[in-house]
């Protein structure tokens, strides 16, 4: 099978010289066709320079990118069988919704008819339907999110490239086109290309993500990869709340020589068979859970426990004995 | 007992009380604002504008070479007459040919200098405005020494032994002449040079205020480079190209001086009104041909408002 997407070597670099920024550093990635893969990194991080070189916005120093198995690296982006779904969504703001999001078949000469038709039909898919006569600006953020989205599917384009779509709208608005896009791609089969740096957006929704970090893939994997199994102290870092343990306190809590162990896989219990005893240091109530720092012999660790109803709340200066299971420990490289 | 101390505020001043008024009337600082603006509009502009078009409907004793302040429309019977239908319908065309032609210049300078920054877009503008830092008629002599049958223009398309172009463009009818000072063609050269920078100027705004993602989004939705451009780029500068055509349209409607160095002698609107209130000191004719300009220029903007171009506005 032919990838969706494949980039060979890719490199990007801005300006020349000492003060040549290395945007994107010798990316080799490879997406499967009707994937929802994800880049996930801070701002930055070079995710969105990846984006624009498979768009075509931005050529890359070296490298090929190929899309479909067709090799696209010097094609202008209007040659190129993607289409994008940008951050400020850059909706036509003089031109009617349904022109908006006619414009790809306008572009490749369909008859005024059919064209209204085919948009009308992708208002309806992104449930927006009854709105082709209005302009952008009458139309709230989340409903030009879904024009952007109706325009940029209109096409059929083998990949869609999704620029932190959803970076603009406020969290319960956020959450619900998350589950909306992704039951959309099941239902489209179209490759998605998505880049956040939200790491719950990114683990909810992808069925792989890739982990930039200063311009390089830290690591590729499924969303429970990247969780449970983060080849770097950055990937354990940057998604989800990690105890990264270190030299002596590695080998003492774990027998690595540097671990992670995810705050939530620690359980408070008897002194018998704990794993350590510890002095409550900070305690902070979340709601769904509770989070506890305490001090073990020197070495700060992070407690997520579950909040028990009725349960007498823990007082900072307490002595707690931690537990874990030896599966929760994930060995590092220090 | 606890108290605070409390420091009271120092009696009100007449500024503090002036200054207070205004806080609480807003309405009050607007009017201090504009009075002066929209008196000085109002009385000084429209003001001498509608004592101009009441002169229009008065008429000139030919005999005593008064004005006699009757009402009457035989200006505007006179403005028919061959000679002047044909002074407008010359001075309308060379303002439409003069905007058309600002406009295409001005369209790639405005996409570069919009999508530059810093020192190179400061340069650009620079290079732009820096004609309009010397006097007009300082620029205008100068063209008429470029555009002389011996002068610079014609010097090099010898050397370049293009000499038969500048010839054949002389030899055609209504544009040519004995040379380029002479011509008419002259005249459009150097309206297109004194107004160019008027047109760029607003159309930098427009395209300035076009989102570079909606360029992107064009390209990435299949379009070509000239699809961007036309479907795109054209209609959201528009509204500049408004502002820039009623800089470009009316001055040129209006202008006396560039037509009376620079061309064939057949006479402009502005050079028939000057003579007309100069010369003749016929000033209620004078007047009604000034009409002309003015329904000319209403005329465009209502044209251009029906095809739009102010709707990305």
């Amino acid at each position: 099978m032919t990838a969706a997407v494949e980039l060979d070597g890719v490199e990007c670099v801005f300006g020349a010289g000492p003060a040549a920024v290395r945007a994107v550093d010798r990316v080799d990635l490879r997406i499967d066709a009707g994937e929802f893969f994800t880049l996930l990194g801070p701002s930055g991080s070079g995710k969105t320079t990846c984006l624009r070189m498979i768009g075509g916005f931005t050529l890359p120093t070296a490298g090929r990118i190929r899309i479909g198995g067709v090799d696209v690296t010097r094609q202008p982006p209007y040659l190129r069988p993607v289409n994008t779904v940008f951050q400020d969504y850059a909706l036509f703001p003089h031109m009617s919704i349904r022109d908006n999001v006619a414009y790809p078949l306008m572009v490749r000469g369909l008859g005024k008819a059919e064209r209204a038709q085919k948009a009308d039909d992708l208002l309806a898919l992104v449930q927006l339907p009854g709105v082709g006569a209005r302009r952008p600006a009458q139309l709230s953020g989340g409903q030009r999110q879904r024009v952007a989205l109706a325009r940029a599917l209109v096409g059929q384009p083998q990949v869609l490239l999704l620029d932190e779509p959803l970076g603009a709208l406020d969290l319960k608005l956020r959450e619900q086109m998350q589950s909306e896009l992704k039951a959309l791609q099941r239902r489209l089969g179209i490759t998605f290309l998505f880049i956040t740096h939200d790491q719950h957006e990114a683990l909810s929704m992808s069925d792989r993500i890739g982990v930039f970090n200063a311009g390089r893939l830290e690591q590729v994997g499924t969303p429970a990869d990247v969780y449970d199994r983060p080849a770097t102290r950055f990937v354990a870092q940057f998604i989800g709340a990690a105890n990264l343990l270190d030299g002596a306190a590695a080998q003492r809590f774990t027998g690595h020589a540097g671990a992670m162990l995810r705050p939530e896989r620690i359980r408070l219990g008897d002194a018998a068979g704990a794993r350590t005893s510890a002095t409550v240091a900070e305690v902070q109530y979340f709601g769904a859970f509770t989070r506890l720092k305490v001090d073990a012999g020197g070495t700060v660790l992070q407690a997520d426990l579950p909040t028990e109803p009725g349960a007498a709340p823990i007082e900072p200066g307490r002595l707690v004995h931690l537990h874990w299971d030896a599966r929760a420990v994930h060995p590092l490289q220090p | 007992m606890n108290t605070l101390a409390v420091t009271g505020l120092p009696p009100p001043t007449l500024r503090r009380r002036v200054s207070d008024l205004l806080y609480t009337r807003r309405g009050l600082l607007l009017l201090a604002l504009l009075a002066p603006p929209l008196l000085w509009f109002g009385v000084i502009y429209l003001g001498s504008l509608f004592a101009l078009l009441a002169n229009a409907f008065f008429r000139l004793d030919d005999f005593t070479g008064q004005v006699v302040r009757e009402v009457g429309v035989s200006n505007f019977i006179a403005l028919l007459e061959p000679a002047n239908l044909d002074a407008a319908r010359r001075t309308v065309g060379m303002a439409i040919a003069v905007t058309l032609a600002c406009t295409v210049l001005a369209f790639p300078v405005a996409l570069v200098m919009a999508r530059t920054s810093g020192a190179t877009k400061a340069l650009l503008y620079i290079a732009v405005m820096l004609p309009l830092w010397s006097s007009y008629l300082v620029r205008l002599y100068a063209w008429k020494l470029l555009l002389a049958k011996e002068g610079a223009i014609s010097w090099a398309a010898q050397q370049l032994h293009f000499s038969w172009l500048l010839e054949a463009l002389l030899a055609t009818p209504l544009i040519g002449g004995p040379s380029l000072s002479f011509s008419t063609l002259g005249t459009f050269v150097v309206f297109v040079y004194m107004w160019l920078p008027f047109m760029v100027l607003p159309l930098v705004a427009a395209v300035e205020r076009i989102p570079p993602s909606t360029l992107e989004a064009s390209a990435d939705l299949g379009a070509h480079p000239a699809t961007t451009f036309a479907r795109v780029v054209l209609p959201l500068a528009m509204p500049g190209v408004a502002a820039g055509s009623i800089f470009t349209f009316s001055l040129t409607l209006g202008d006396f001086i560039i037509p009376q160095v620079i061309g064939d002698s057949t006479l402009y609107i502005g050079q028939v009104i000057y003579r007309q209130q100069g010369v003749a000191g016929n000033i209620p004719f004078a007047a009604a041909f000034s009409l002309v300009p003015i329904v000319a220029i209403g005329l465009y903007l209502w044209f251009a408002k029906r095809r739009g171009a102010f709707d990305a506005v």
